[in-house]
């Protein structure tokens, strides 16, 4: 099990192939970072006193940022917490999270964004709360959003429920340019979702399963995306997973309408096959889809259309997920595995190793205006080691969420987030 | 493992054709055995049975416990009422806590497709598919070729249409897996939106005209069309299903006298089927019933049993 350490004395990370995101730049230098900021950086640097990591055929990186994650704090300690939530993503390179406000209660009033903010301002990651756009997420009211940004909230969303009042969605985002933080809106018409439960289509049909067709969401996308482009506001699309989606947003993208969106590791990497034996841990929503659905969202990641990756990492407790498939709650964890299943998947399908790390770094940072400086001296040492050939087993002992629930347990993996370093600590 | 190629029978889609027909073959041997005075054989004595039933059923359940006491299995029973697993009763407890009290086999009927595969994951024992929501129902559509191979000697190329609400029907589903398997001809007919999308990759045709159909076809298999779609926006009306895909005794006499009628039952008299049809001699139901006792005997003893049947 890797571990949390406060370092004590200056770090230097020797041999390894340095790339920052931010400038776009690549070259090989060794790094001294003390008390949480990089203090050197040059060919060879020696200090008896610093603790030295080998980085040889590792790249040094900027931390990863997801923007969108469940902490499930508070209210449902069970699955995860703010700070099992925070290892689950040092474990997976991230030093960024911006987590989704369906907590219970959920987070739709400054107080709660400033709960979320006292409680994680000690934890060695930076955490970011999306505000609900509506009271409770009922979708009937606008919630307090500008005393949630004023308190930190970084962006709003209702999360799983999404806004299906059209005349809602579109008071958000008129509100939201005021103070420019993007609306995020599960995009679902959840008539056309009905009791669907996985993608429609063949396998749906072969395993009995009520189908959501992909449709739910294309329209949705569609209708959302008209609202953005009305208002001359910013909207960004969560966890895309069909091609028409793609296609649409490409088209609003090409009108310059205010548009961003995130893919999943899950939807870049799966396709509905992997329900065959009914698995309830790939139960997700959106659901996962098909083989044609994943080469579209792959192409859309790398040419622009989707901007980044984001994990949905959704921690559920056992009895959420060893149940009926009907029962069984959707969502899983994703923090651990994101980059090693995105840089298998997308390095099969013509991206480097830097186009991945783009995607996990400066493209989020952009959607959410997490300002970093990236690798530079002075700055702050959010570092990510990586060695991009190693293989390992995403076994039990490699999780470090309080839950477990994901299909890809026991999966060989290629890519290792070697260490960590943020905030005056370490991770190895 | 017993004399089939898995050990469950969960779906016909994990067997191969020669398992199916040895199962039709064993079937007509305990069909022999249900029409002597003494019906009981000694096959399964000393095995213990749980009929674990999570969803309403009359026929499936009645049928099983008539199969599992022929063959001298000690049987249990088990209804869970669908409301109590809406508060949250969890399968696995359930099944754990029923399966350490040592059981040989477990019959389970459950309304969410898939529970039988996860039932498989919890219990050692022999689990058989009693019908598993939408998905399927693999001892009717056992007993359904059963009774079209003892009508008509073959299944290879004979024409079955399957007629209604195919979405919703575990029947159907089933039915198509076993009949392509096994070399038959298959046509679906019904409301274009209660066909499930790209079903025809399974090896099956649609048609919406039920005459066209029933002109085509050997062997109808008519579903029964539930009550809880209509009210819902799914079927306009009763009027209206009957006069577009009812099996009326106009349309029976239009077409051919061979042409056999099938229903896995409850029957809407009336809607689906008429009752000159149903009661007609080109209706082969109730041999569907008798063969679904046999057809069960035929899969329990297969799955269970050890000894050679004909010594018996």
């Amino acid at each position: 099990m890797k571990s949390l350490k406060k370092y004590s004395k200056p770090v230097i990370l020797k041999n390894g192939i340095i790339y920052d995101p931010f400038k776009s730049k690549k070259y090989k230098s060794d790094i001294l970072v003390n008390e949480g900021i990089i203090k050197e950086i040059s060919d060879s640097i020696d200090n008896i006193d610093a603790m030295e990591i080998d980085c040889t055929n590792n790249i040094i990186t900027s931390g990863f940022i997801d923007i969108h994650a469940h902490f499930r704090e508070p209210g449902q300690e069970n699955k995860e917490t703010l700070k099992t939530g925070c290892l689950s993503a040092l474990s997976g390179g991230f030093t960024d999270v911006c987590i989704m406000p369906n907590t219970s209660p959920p987070i739709d009033n400054p107080e709660s964004v400033k709960f979320i903010l006292d409680k994680s301002k000690d934890l060695p990651i930076r955490i970011y709360p999306i505000g609900a756009i509506t009271k409770g997420q009922k979708g009937n009211e606008l919630a307090e959003i500008y005393e949630m940004y004023k308190s930190g909230a970084i962006a709003i969303s209702d999360d799983g429920l999404p806004v299906e009042n059209g005349k809602m969605l579109r008071y958000a985002i008129e509100y939201c340019k005021m103070f420019d933080i993007p609306v995020i809106n599960h995009a679902e018409d959840v008539c056309l979702r009905s009791n669907g439960l996985m993608n429609e289509g063949y396998t749906s049909t072969v395993l009995g399963l009520d189908g959501n067709p992909d449709i739910s969401e294309s329209t949705m996308i569609f209708r959302d995306l008209s609202i953005a482009e009305y208002t001359n506001g910013k909207i960004h699309i969560p966890h895309v997973s069909t091609a028409k989606s793609v296609e649409i947003i490409e088209e609003f993208k090409k009108k310059n309408v205010k548009v961003t969106a995130e893919v999943t590791p899950h939807h870049l990497f799966a396709t509905d096959k992997i329900l065959l034996d009914y698995n309830t841990n790939a139960k997700v929503a959106p659901p996962i889809r098909t083989q044609k659905d994943q080469a579209a969202l792959i192409k859309g990641l790398k040419n622009g259309v989707i901007d980044c990756i984001a994990t949905d990492h959704a921690p559920h407790a056992i009895e959420n997920k060893e149940c009926d498939f009907e029962q069984a709650h959707c969502g899983m964890i994703g923090l651990e595995s994101a980059f090693s299943l995105s840089s298998e998947i997308l390095l099969q399908n013509g991206f480097s190793i830097y186009d991945v790390i783009d995607r996990f770094t400066i493209n989020p940072s952009k959607i959410m205006k997490i300002r970093k400086k990236g690798i530079q001296l002075e700055a702050n040492a959010d570092l990510c080691i990586i060695n991009p050939k190693k293989e390992w087993l995403f076994s039990k002992d490699k999780i470090y969420s309080k839950s477990s629930n994901t299909p890809f347990l026991n999966k060989k993996m290629i890519g290792k987030i070697e260490m960590v370093l943020t905030k005056k600590h370490y991770f190895k | 493992m017993g004399l089939l190629s898995q050990k469950h029978f969960i779906g016909i889609e994990d067997y191969n054709a020669e398992d199916l027909q040895k199962i039709i073959d064993t079937g007509y041997i305990f069909r022999e055995i249900l029409e002597r005075p003494i019906k009981k054989v000694p096959s399964l004595t000393g095995k213990n049975i749980v009929n674990l039933f999570f969803e309403n059923s009359t026929r499936t359940k009645l049928s099983f416990e008539l199969a599992e006491k022929r063959l001298s299995a000690d049987i249990t029973n088990f209804s869970a009422s669908s409301s109590s697993l809406k508060k949250g009763e969890s399968l696995k407890d359930t099944i754990q806590n029923i399966c350490s009290m040592k059981m040989d086999a477990v019959v389970m009927r459950h309304p969410v497709p898939g529970s039988p595969i996860q039932l498989t994951q919890y219990v050692d024992s022999v689990v058989i598919n009693a019908g598993d929501g939408k998905h399927g129902h693999p001892t009717q559509a056992m007993l359904d070729m059963m009774s079209l191979h003892e009508k008509f000697g073959y299944l290879k190329d004979l024409k079955i249409a399957i007629i209604g609400d195919i979405l919703h029907s575990r029947v159907a589903l089933s039915n198509i897996f076993g009949l392509v398997k096994m070399g038959a001809k298959v046509t679906l007919c019904g409301p274009p939106h209660l066909i499930p999308v790209q079903i025809e990759k399974l090896g099956v045709k649609i048609n919406y005209k039920i005459d066209e159909v029933m002109e085509w076809a050997d062997a109808l298999n008519i579903l029964r069309i539930q009550r809880e779609r209509m009210g819902v926006g799914l079927i306009p009306s009763i009027r209206e299903y009957r006069s577009t895909f009812g099996i009326t005794e106009q349309r029976m006499k239009n077409h051919k006298k061979e042409l056999v009628f099938l229903h896995p039952g409850p029957m809407n008299r009336g809607v689906e089927i008429d009752s000159i049809v149903a009661d007609s001699d080109q209706a082969i139901i109730l041999d569907q019933v008798l063969n679904g006792v046999a057809v069960r005997m035929s899969i329990l003893y297969l799955l269970l049993g050890t000894a050679s049947i004909e010594k018996e």
